[in-house]
């Protein structure tokens, strides 16, 4: 979902994790691929244009039958309640969500995390925290004890930001989700 | 180039505002109107860029006051401007905590020679340049995003297009030289080595490449993403435009579809007939006036 953000990182990312991949920015791209990433960025920013666009319904009902990544922004706009402050989303993952929850670009961190992918390198900038997390969601990856890297059936979150570096793991696992 | 852990922290923030428009706003309730019409962060100061031309004087980093209220009025990044090479006005924005600091030539130069050493910062840094020369030297010093000068607060985008195409026209021809060449390419540029070599592989800056200095229309915003931009700053041109919260969500629009000609029209019919800033002809400005020549 190329609204705004890093879209360009995911790009690169999802085309050396094997996939063919292209910029979507209206209703008829998105009802082309099989399956979506929503980018890093600013979550106002995606949330406002996709209603000024119309496609905040095309997406809500594109989740409803095929695969999202959301990291970051993405997370924000995939949880079921959103706090600080509280902002709509789609609802499709089960978290609850607390924005820039680490505080601001100061505290932005590089760590390395292990995931049931295997030991990941995880870049978080002014990142979201999932304070809350359903049933049907299975944590992947923590970091302090807060969950960073989960997924709900098809879909698939993250706090921090894989395209940021060179391992397409988080990608290609997202992949096999296709 | 050492892309070290903070660095990559600094450059990744960027990233995060790619495709998106980062607005002026000199008022807490200004900044509510830019997230609200969609920017992507705000540059929180006291006057816009064409105020500080008319105002005449020095003009220095903003009220610590009015920078702490545009902060906790929003949830999106804040930026502020620090006067270039003036790096205790730095240290007081990062202390303050601010997301990103514009070393920026719309202030009066605190030292006409050296720039700020930004490696030394937590905080990242944003710094304008007119050729590719100047972007790798701002990198070279720990800028970890470029913005094209253009010329602030003209609402004329001329300055900005001529700037943009410098950058991209310089760039592209480093691609296809040898390796042999490219000593005396940074000699011609005056730009670090590792820099230059750097270029000539990728064809790009390491960092992104965001364009400001006179967008002041949603075609302009378009124009200067299909030039190469990969975000619009808007100084003067959304809070003095007739309707600034219209020519706000439209100029969002318009970067976002910036290759699609029937949304720019969209955004550009959203305007209404409401008026643009005016703009002033760059021949016209004094040349003890531009803000472009400031720094090096």
């Amino acid at each position: 979902m190329a609204l705004q953000g890093d879209y360009e990182r995911h790009l690169r990312a999802l085309q050396s994790a094997g996939a063919h991949a292209v910029e979507v920015r209206t209703a008829a791209e998105m009802a082309a691929v099989d399956g979506l990433v929503l980018p890093g960025g600013e979550s106002t920013t995606m949330l406002k244009l996709l209603h000024r666009e119309g496609l905040f319904e095309p997406l809500a009902a594109f989740g409803h039958e095929k695969p999202i990544f959301g990291t970051c922004a993405g997370a924000i706009l995939l949880a079921t309640t959103v706090t600080s402050p509280e902002q709509e989303s789609l609802g499709l993952v089960d978290i609850a969500v607390q924005r820039n929850a680490y505080g601001r670009q100061l505290d932005s961190r590089v760590v390395t995390l292990p995931s049931s992918l295997g030991d990941l390198e995880a870049v978080f900038i002014r990142a979201p925290i999932i304070r809350a997390a359903g049933p049907a969601v299975t944590v992947l990856a923590t970091y302090n004890n807060d969950p960073v890297l989960v997924e709900q059936g098809r879909h698939l979150v993250a706090t921090f930001h894989p395209e940021l570096t060179a391992d397409s793991r988080v990608h290609a696992y997202f992949l096999t989700k296709l | 180039m050492i892309l070290n852990e903070e660095y990559r922290l600094k450059v990744g923030l960027a990233e995060m505002l790619k495709g998106g428009v980062i607005m002026d706003v000199v008022t807490p309730e200004q900044a509510v109107i830019a997230e609200r019409a969609g920017a992507c962060a705000v540059m929180a100061l006291e006057r816009v860029p064409s105020d500080i031309r008319r105002d005449g004087g020095v003009a220095r980093m903003s009220h610590i006051s009015l920078i702490r209220g545009i902060m906790d009025a929003v949830s999106i990044p804040v930026m502020a401007k620090a006067r270039i090479g003036h790096f205790v006005e730095a240290r007081v924005l990062e202390a303050l905590a601010v997301d990103y600091i514009d070393e920026s030539e719309v202030l009066t130069p605190a030292d006409e020679e050296n720039h700020i050493d930004k490696r030394d910062f937590k905080v990242p840094f944003v710094c304008g340049a007119r050729n590719l020369g100047e972007a790798l030297r701002r990198i070279g010093e720990g800028a970890a995003m470029i913005r094209t000068k253009g010329e602030a607060g003209s609402g004329n985008i001329v300055e900005a297009v001529r700037h943009m195409r410098t950058i991209v026209k310089e760039m592209r021809q480093l691609t296809v030289l040898g390796p042999e060449e490219l000593m005396a390419e940074a000699k011609k540029h005056q730009a670090p080595f590792e820099l230059i070599e750097w270029v000539a592989k990728h064809g790009k800056l390491p960092v992104p490449n965001f364009s400001a200095g006179g967008v002041a229309t949603p075609a302009d915003a378009a124009l200067v993403m299909q030039l190469g931009a990969e975000a619009v700053f808007v100084g003067s041109g959304i809070f003095k435009s007739e309707n600034p919260e219209l020519f706000a969500k439209a100029v969002v629009k318009a970067t976002t579809y910036y290759r699609d000609p029937v949304k720019v029209m969209e955004a550009c019919e959203e305007i209404g007939e409401s008026r643009a800033m005016v703009g002033l002809e760059i021949s016209k400005i004094a040349e003890g006036e531009l803000m472009q020549t400031r720094g090096w």
